[in-house]
């Protein structure tokens, strides 16, 4: 009974949140002088109007999942794993060390192994990073994370302008192009590749089994909730806290070693193109649920890419994204707020 | 400063904390507040400083009617209360404490602040380093800074809460010294406190509380089982517990000294049987949680060594202890003995988790159903732990210790509890000490020590009794250990109380 109550009383919060923030974006889209109707038609257009940029919906939609899943875990350690941007990067870099090595010799399926491999463990090795300052150095993971991503750009910056720089003359566009052989296949001309799809869609449904069906899932969630009653409890709470980083880090490497291999097919400096930040308030809207990280994930995927499309149409700037995804993020966390806030007072009335 | 408190009423949820109470200090004197933990001292003082508000009553300084509603008005008015925790500012240093709340505009003045605390330190014979951050200071130090703070704000009544707990002999001398030389300049100090040598060292007057109430005011020297009688009240029950000692040591301390930042606890022997029930009596934070601690594996001693079963663990990892039977059930239920947010079924299918790599939710569902038949919980299995009352999360905890254990360490085991509950969770306990199990409770109940135990530990401060035989105990002598004389029948204490003659 008590159950059906809170069900409920949450279900009206959300809604109600959802309503307030749609209401808000409107307002705003209308201080700016558009018309909300023509923003949602246009953005539509944009991310939906042709296959090419469907296909680049899709294309955005894997690392953001990837990144998205890895969250999941160390939210659920309640962790904010902030240095999700330089896991990417880190991947990204260390995808291209078999690449740079190997392309010539070896056959292509395998050098791309390699290269997803190899981006996996340099993530995993600056999620661990980022895992062990706040473990052993008490260093809040916020600021470890945000401090090891300017390194890990400072690292990107540092190999694209120094040993790995174009032949002739080094420049922001990044790293000389690969030969063709080592890109990932795609959907025709477009960005989208089936094989980033697939992993990505893979590796949700891993996170979705391990969360709900395993001890290390049940066990991290305990120690999200309280990392003293856990230890009490026998579970080796720190080693928890560790395996989350490590497996958000090798989750975010992974879309790093993706970006270089199906879309840039070099490095350039900003790989993660913030999609870890994107992927941050993805994980946050969907309450570690991992099934909603599918239809949220695509929602924002498409918004970033319509959104691509207002300038052109609408005269209105494309940061307009940022703007609804940043609000419904707020609005859904104040919703969560408030409903949390009126059943602990239910509880108190209640138990009197 | 003459303060007077009449008729007080103070209620937390189903808890009155002050009923009806009246107390009246006079200027230059020293006046006892004595009692229990949980009698209504703290509650009291709280209310004159303006951390609390009162329900009922009224409050009147050198005879005028006042309102104190915060500790800034409390403050204004000359009233400054030292707290059991120090409230200061660790990372800044002693001066910039010092002139934390000093009146004054937009700029400091440091030079003068500087001149002002030497003065006021060398009248009360502190030796204080301005530039030290507070935090690197001892307890006792950290008092002293605090006094001269709210001297230096014009304090008229200071308050001392249980200031003697956690700072060595010297600091309690310039402490009491400190109160004194400011009772002889016609301020009023009250000094709150569970010891009974300290007041009798210190006080003019005592005014003695027990559940709420006043139960008594004399001037000092009083007796002191008159006071034990007025602290502890009515006569405790006799032991009924026939004794689940068996064959064979279970727990084996030597030598071992816990330090923490309040209390040093060194314990020489300790042997306890299997089956055994050992009560820890003292008031809270004497030093009973640290012991338990120390034998569930959370904290280490510094020297020494720790046998349970004949097993040495001493300095190996927690882990270690929870493969060789020890169970620790903590006074916090939601902080440190359920995980708040999991569920009952949750908690559960974790302890089922040396089972390979996946949950059987369908089989520790069962597990917990049977856990809510036979332990009597009031939730369902998807209730989350927070959600109990406090009867059921400890039914829940219990629930989840494992069996068997060869040492269970339980903090308050029946705190919160009805009676029937009460009675309920011992059947339980006892069952296991029937079947080899040793226990180390405490209890802030003495009946309950007195019914359950077969020999008890009395805590004051950091030091420990010998283990007592609990049918040889009576309600006096607890009563007096429990305020600070451990050893009150051996004659070196005896030195130790005449050591002021002055004062008697």
């Amino acid at each position: 009974m008590i159950s059906k109550i809170s069900i409920s009383r949450f279900n009206v919060y959300q809604v109600g949140s959802l309503v307030i923030a749609l209401a808000f974006i409107a307002g705003v889209i209308l201080m700016v002088g558009g018309s909300p109707l023509a923003v949602v038609t246009s953005m539509g257009a944009g991310a939906f109007g042709t296959t090419d940029q469907f296909a680049r919906v899709v294309a955005t939609l894997a690392p953001l999942l990837l990144c998205a899943s890895g969250l999941l875990f160390t939210f659920t350690a309640g962790l904010y794993n902030l240095g999700i941007e330089g896991q990417i990067v880190l991947g990204g870099i260390a995808a291209m060390i078999p690449i740079r090595l190997f392309q010539e010799i070896l056959p292509a399926p395998l050098v791309i192994a390699m290269a997803i491999t190899a981006g996996a463990l340099g993530g995993m090795l600056w999620g661990l990073l980022a895992g062990i300052l706040k473990v052993y150095g008490r260093i809040d993971e916020i600021f470890a994370g945000v401090g090891l991503n300017f390194m890990a750009d400072g690292l990107a910056l540092y190999l694209i302008f120094g040993p790995w720089k174009k032949p002739g003359v080094a420049s922001m566009s990044g790293t000389e192009q690969f030969s063709e052989a080592i890109w990932l296949p795609t959907f025709g001309k477009t960005e989208a590749s089936p094989v980033a799809l697939v992993i990505a869609l893979s590796l949700l449904l891993l996170t979705f089994i391990v969360l709900r069906g395993t001890y290390f899932g049940l066990k991290l969630k305990a120690v999200g909730h309280s990392l003293r009653a856990s230890y009490i409890l026998g579970i080796p709470a720190l080693s928890q806290l560790l395996s989350a980083f490590a497996l958000c880090g090798a989750f975010a490497g992974i879309a790093g070693s993706l970006q270089v291999l199906a879309v840039f097919h070099r490095l350039i400096p900003s790989i993660s193109s913030n999609l870890g930040y994107l992927a941050l308030l993805i994980a946050m809207l969907s309450g570690s649920q991992a099934w909603l990280l599918l239809p949220i994930a695509f929602f924002f995927s498409a918004l970033n890419i319509g959104s691509l499309q207002l300038p052109l149409s609408l005269d209105l700037e494309s940061s307009l994204s940022g703007v609804i995804q940043g609000t419904l993020v707020l609005f859904a966390l104040l919703g969560r707020g408030f409903s949390e806030l009126n059943k602990s007072d239910l509880n108190k009335t209640v138990n009197h | 400063m003459r303060v007077e408190l009449h008729n007080i009423c103070k209620r937390f949820g189903s808890v009155q904390a002050n009923d009806d109470v009246s107390l009246i200090v006079e200027a230059g004197s020293i006046h006892g507040l004595l009692g229990e933990n949980g009698a209504g001292k703290s509650t009291l003082v709280k209310i004159l400083s303006g951390f609390m508000t009162r329900e009922q009553g009224s409050l009147q300084l050198e005879g005028h009617e006042v309102n104190i509603k915060t500790p800034a008005d409390a403050m204004q008015r000359g009233i400054g209360m030292l707290h059991q925790d120090p409230l200061d500012f660790p990372p800044l240093s002693v001066l910039d404490n010092f002139m934390v709340g000093q009146p004054g505009g937009l700029f400091t003045h440091r030079r003068e602040v500087i001149r002002k605390f030497r003065q006021l330190a060398v009248q009360f014979n502190f030796a204080l380093d301005i530039r030290q951050p507070v935090g690197d200071l001892t307890v006792g130090e950290r008092q002293q800074v605090e006094i001269l703070r709210l001297l230096s704000l014009g304090v008229k009544t200071l308050i001392l809460d249980e200031p003697t707990t956690g700072i060595s002999a010297s600091q309690k001398d310039a402490l009491f010294a400190a109160a004194r030389l400011l009772a002889s300049q016609g301020k009023s100090v009250i000094f709150v406190s569970h010891k009974l040598e300290d007041v009798d060292e210190l006080c003019d007057r005592v005014t003695v509380m027990r559940q709420g109430r006043v139960v008594g005011n004399l001037p000092i020297p009083a007796p002191d089982a008159q006071l034990i009688e007025l602290i502890f009240g009515e006569e405790l029950a006799p032991p009924a517990k026939n004794s689940t000692c068996q064959e064979g040591v279970a727990l084996a301390l030597e030598n071992i000294t816990i330090r923490s930042d309040r209390l040093n606890i060194q314990v020489n022997h300790l042997t306890v049987q299997q089956g055994e029930v050992i009560g820890l009596a003292g008031l809270e934070g004497s030093g009973q949680q640290l012991l338990l601690q120390l034998c569930a594996g959370l904290l280490q001693s510094s020297t020494g060594c720790l046998q349970i079963k004949g097993i040495d663990l001493t300095r190996q990892p927690y882990q270690t202890y929870l493969n060789t039977g020890v169970g620790y059930s903590p006074a916090d239920r939601l902080r440190e003995g359920l995980v708040n947010g999991l569920s009952i079924h949750e908690h559960v299918a974790l302890k089922t988790s040396s089972q390979g790599w996946f949950v059987d939710w369908k089989g520790t569902l069962k597990q917990a159903q049977t856990a809510i038949s036979l332990f009597n919980i009031r939730g369902k299995p998807d209730t989350k732990v927070e959600r109990l009352s406090g009867g059921n999360q400890q039914r829940t905890q219990l629930a989840l210790l494992p069996v068997p254990l060869n040492l269970l360490l339980m903090e308050h085991p029946t705190r919160g509890l009805d009676i029937g509950s009460t009675l309920w969770v011992w059947q339980q306990l006892l069952a296991r000490c029937e079947g080899g199990t040793t226990i180390l409770f405490t209890s802030s109940d003495l009946d309950e020590i007195m019914q359950y135990s077969d020999r008890v530990i009395v805590f004051s401060g950091g030091e420990l009794s010998e283990p007592i035989d609990a049918k040889k105990l009576t309600v006096e002598r607890l009563g007096q250990m429990i305020g600070g004389k451990l050893h009150y029948d051996s004659p070196v204490m005896a030195k130790r109380s005449t050591k002021h003659p002055a004062k008697r």
